[in-house]
């Protein structure tokens, strides 16, 4: 099953000779994205055994009982009545609570599997601790604790978590919260969507074993730009993870030649909603921009991240981004070029 | 044969005479209470809204024919699946089985009218007004943008600014009015207007299927009413019940939806169920196999059905306890629709199938609602459904039990009971040209709609992303829809040609067996000159049958 959609893709994304993401469902990389599929194999089985049976007894009675001859307009005669039957209709009924019986113990099982807390033991580590707040139309990442060790940077759209191997357990555990709206957190192949609500913390549990990008999306109507809310979790090898938070922990840099377009930015209304660590910018409305070079992406996840998406961005995100919450400032186009240069220089 | 042959009886009916002029006759039907053209009524309205719905749901397939197009902008988008999903629920599905159930179901029992005439077209005039009032919010720039669940907060002014949900808000408090008088009407007119001798267990079963919706809506509609109230005494009043800032509670919003929201399905369902528990005895020529059963099932379904809500919310965060109460809860409606299911199966086996239009609509009701009853048992298992929620795989899914179960029910029933409403027999060539567009398109429509969904495809999305290959499947759904929406037109157009030429067709074309088949065809206002007796039943099988009748066995 998995196979099929998997390479089903695969061979579409050939024709179409373009790069290409696997979301399936039915290609886990964690352990509960995995007790899903296997509850999610079943329950295809148990329903094409129902489907075929009783689309069976239907076609079947279509063709053995449909009246041949006379005419079209005319109904033909009857047969025997038969009015019904105690024993038959007890059958019947029992049957399909039998299914539901078993059905109940399987995703109770699976239920207890998924989303779930690791056991504390010797070779699994504290777990990653992040807060994920839900913003139209983007996501916000308050790095927490990991490891016993306490971080206090805020990054946003590109979630970094470090990879287990089969020694050593690294969990992660989601703090998800929303700022606005309802949101949903969903990354098929790691975990089902849980919600993000305003005014409650939800809590999703991730762990894998393998590196790489993992990408998903918003999975709650949460207004105008509801299908540009990308995700964008990348994990880490245990030693790329800790460089990584290691370089974001860090202030922003503070590169001398760029002293004009910092000036700018830091004149300008940006820093009303923007924050850049180690500068008077404290905005906590918009994405925290300290390091934004780090990041592959600009927007949420929809275009990537350089100078020239960077500087059409500034010039009017509406472009690229329509009904976003940023609006076009009407900069200068020497003021803009100074704070686009400032921008890139946040590594 | 008719217990009902009076010189006037065609003066009175419907279709009036020619010769009268425009007026006279638009006063006659915007001040009638008779059952027969209020329940018109409401078919011609569900039927205008059905198109309506249909060309902002082709716009949206249109839209997402491919990742780069921009053809509608994202506001828009959101607005079109926002009405689309109210208009379908509230002003085609409701008002079309109601308006079906208005026409048929004093028939059915005997009955001169229903038992409140007068309130019954109020209830009209106001599901009417509430369809307008929604669409009205179009004067405020646009309509809502918030999904036809209409999450709180989105709700609120803060992310709704112009008074496009006020009006959304007040349209469907109108229209749950009409609705909840119509469910009063129908439980008394059950209860207390049955002709002689019909006790409750020889109600013929659409009847039955009526009353129990009836009973849902008396129950589920009410508190969305009071929920959309909540609304607008935030929006406007200043109060804060979905305000999470000022102490309010967003998810609060999600139970009161779903208490209504989950219900709502079963009485989109109900109804469709009686309506293919009739046609498909008289189109097998055997009577309905198991009725006792089905009756319970019914029941069954409807107490359950109250019950069963938040498995629209297994993804908020509910405790794993909560969960399991709700896993079993919904799969528990499983064993009552599959004893229906199976019920009709046994009618068909060994009877006579005849198919005639209204019993091949039937046939697309069986094979296609049994994959939207599988796919549900696939959403009711929580874990399952944290992957399949809010994807394209439950868009899959509730068009194709509303789609395949409802509509496909539902034009079985117009089929059937149409010459009875216009005295004359709709085009069997156009049914069959209307039933296999409608089958092949809606399959190609909403087939790759639960693939998209396991490939990750949220649902709501104006746009998508080139590198996640959806786009194969969008247009398949963009194909299915263009292969549906001629199948609508034919319909329409077989409706109105077939009123001014079809065949005609007698009192009783279909050789049937309930007591609307012995008026005369269309009835005259009072249905029937002298109000039957019945025995059994299927009355008009003890009369076509003197030497075999039904009572003797029941």
């Amino acid at each position: 099953m998995s196979g099929v959609f998997a390479s089903g893709n695969a061979l579409l994304a050939a024709a179409a000779e373009e790069p290409w993401h696997e979301l399936s469902i039915f290609e886990p990389a964690s352990p509960g994205g995995a007790a899903i599929v296997r509850l999610a194999l079943l329950v295809l089985a148990v329903a094409a055994l129902i489907f075929l049976v009783v689309e069976g007894i239907l076609f079947y009675t279509i063709a053995r009982f449909r009246h041949r001859g006379g005419s079209s307009d005319t109904p033909p005669p009857e047969p025997p009545q038969v009015y019904g039957s105690n024993p038959i209709e007890i059958a019947w009924t029992v049957a399909p609570a039998l299914i539901v019986f078993f059905l109940v113990l399987v995703s109770a099982r699976t239920l207890w599997e998924v989303n779930a807390a690791p056991a504390t033991s010797r070779n699994v580590i504290e777990p990653l601790t992040v807060t994920v707040v839900g913003r139209q139309w983007w996501w916000e990442y308050r790095y927490q604790s990991y490891d016993g060790r306490k971080l206090a940077f805020i990054t946003a759209n590109e979630l970094h978590i470090p990879a287990s191997s089969p020694e050593r357990s690294r969990p992660t555990r989601l703090l998800l919260e929303s700022a606005d709206v309802v949101h949903s957190f969903w990354i098929p192949r790691l975990e089902g969507k849980v919600d993000l609500i305003p005014g409650r913390t939800n809590q999703l549990w991730l762990k894998t074993d393998v590196t790489g990008l993992f990408l998903g999306q918003c999975a709650e109507f949460c207004g105008t730009q509801h299908a540009h809310m990308l995700l964008r979790v990348v994990v880490d090898s245990p030693e790329d993870f800790d460089k990584w938070l290691a370089g974001q922990a860090l202030p922003a840099v503070d590169d001398p030649q760029q002293a004009a377009g910092r000036e700018a930015f830091l004149s300008e209304s940006c820093v009303n909603c923007h924050r850049i660590r180690g500068t008077t910018a404290r905005g906590n409305y918009a994405p925290d921009l300290t390091h934004l070079m780090s990041r592959q992406t600009l927007a949420s996840g929809i275009i990537p991240l350089d100078e020239t998406n960077l500087r059409r961005w500034i010039h009017n995100p509406h472009d690229i981004k329509p009904g976003c919450l940023m609006p076009a400032f009407g900069l200068s186009a020497e003021k803009e070029e100074l704070i686009v240069q400032y921008l890139l220089s946040l590594k | 044969m008719s217990l009902a042959d009076h010189p006037s009886a065609h003066a009175d009916a419907p279709t009036s005479p020619a010769g009268v002029d425009l007026a006279s006759r638009l006063r006659v039907w915007t001040t009638t209470v008779d059952h027969k053209r209020v329940g018109i009524m409401y078919v011609l309205m569900a039927v205008v809204f059905l198109v309506i719905g249909g060309v902002e749901a082709v716009a949206m397939r249109i839209q997402l024919w491919s990742s780069d197009l921009e053809v509608i902008s994202p506001d828009v988008f959101n607005q079109l699946f926002t009405m689309h999903g109210t208009t379908m629920v509230f002003f085609v599905g409701m008002p079309i089985l109601i308006g079906i159930g208005n026409y048929v179901v004093p028939l059915m029992i005997g009955a001169r009218d229903m038992a409140f005439p007068r309130l019954n077209a109020l209830g009209f005039w106001v599901t009417l007004f509430g369809g307008l009032l929604t669409y009205f919010s179009l004067a405020t720039g646009g309509a809502p943008a918030i999904g036809w669940f209409a999450y709180a907060p989105l709700t609120e002014t803060t992310f709704a600014r112009s008074a496009a949900v006020d009006f959304w808000a007040l349209g469907l408090i109108v229209a749950g009015i009409g609705t909840v008088t119509a469910a009063m009407n129908f439980v008394a007119t059950i209860l207390a207007m049955r002709a002689p001798g019909m006790t409750l267990n020889k109600i013929p079963f659409f009847t039955w299927t009526m009353l129990w919706t009836s009973v849902q809506i008396l129950i589920a509609v009410p508190p969305l009413t009071a929920a959309l109230v909540m609304v607008l005494f935030d929006r406007e009043l200043g109060a804060h019940f979905f305000d999470v800032q000022n102490g309010g509670s967003a998810l609060l919003w999600q139970h009161l939806f779903w208490f209504f929201g989950h219900p709502e399905v079963y009485i989109l369902i109900l109804p469709v169920f009686g309506m293919v528990s009739e046609i498909i005895p008289v189109f097998s020529r055997k009577v309905l196999f198991g009725y006792e059963f089905m009756a319970a099932a019914t029941m069954a379904i409807a107490f359950i059905s109250l019950g069963v809500w938040a498995h629209h919310m297994f993804a908020v965060g509910l405790s794993r306890q909560v969960d399991l109460f709700f896993i079993v809860a919904s799969l528990l409606v499983s064993i009552p629709t599959g004893i229906k299911f199976f019920n009709w199966l046994a009618t068909m086996f060994g009877g006579r199938i005849w198919f005639a239009s209204p019993m091949l609509f039937c046939f697309g009701f069986l094979s296609m609602f049994l994959i939207g009853g599988l796919t549900g048992i696939m959403l009711a298992l929580a874990p399952f459904d944290f992957q399949l929620t809010d994807s394209y795989f439950v868009v899959g899914h509730f068009h194709w039990v509303l789609i395949g179960g409802t509509l496909f029910g539902t034009f079985a029933g117009i089929h059937y009971w149409y010459p009875k409403v216009t005295g004359r027999m709709l085009s069997e060539r156009l049914a069959h040209w209307q039933f296999w567009l409608l089958y092949i398109g809606f399959f190609v429509t909403f087939a790759p709609m639960h693939v998209a969904g396991m490939l990750g495809m949220p649902r709501r999305i104006f746009s998508y992303e080139p590198d996640r290959a959806w786009e194969i499947w969008n247009q398949l759904a963009t194909i299915g829809a263009l292969i549906q929406a001629p199948s609508y037109l034919i319909f329409v157009y077989n409706l109105v040609s077939s009123y001014r030429h079809g065949k005609i067709a007698g009192d009783d074309p279909w050789d049937a067996w309930t007591l609307e088949w012995t008026t005369s065809s269309p009835p005259p206002t009072y249905n029937f000159g002298t109000i039957p007796t019945v025995h059994s039943r299927r009355p008009l099988w003890d009369t076509k049958h003197p030497d075999d009748p039904d009572w003797q066995y029941e």
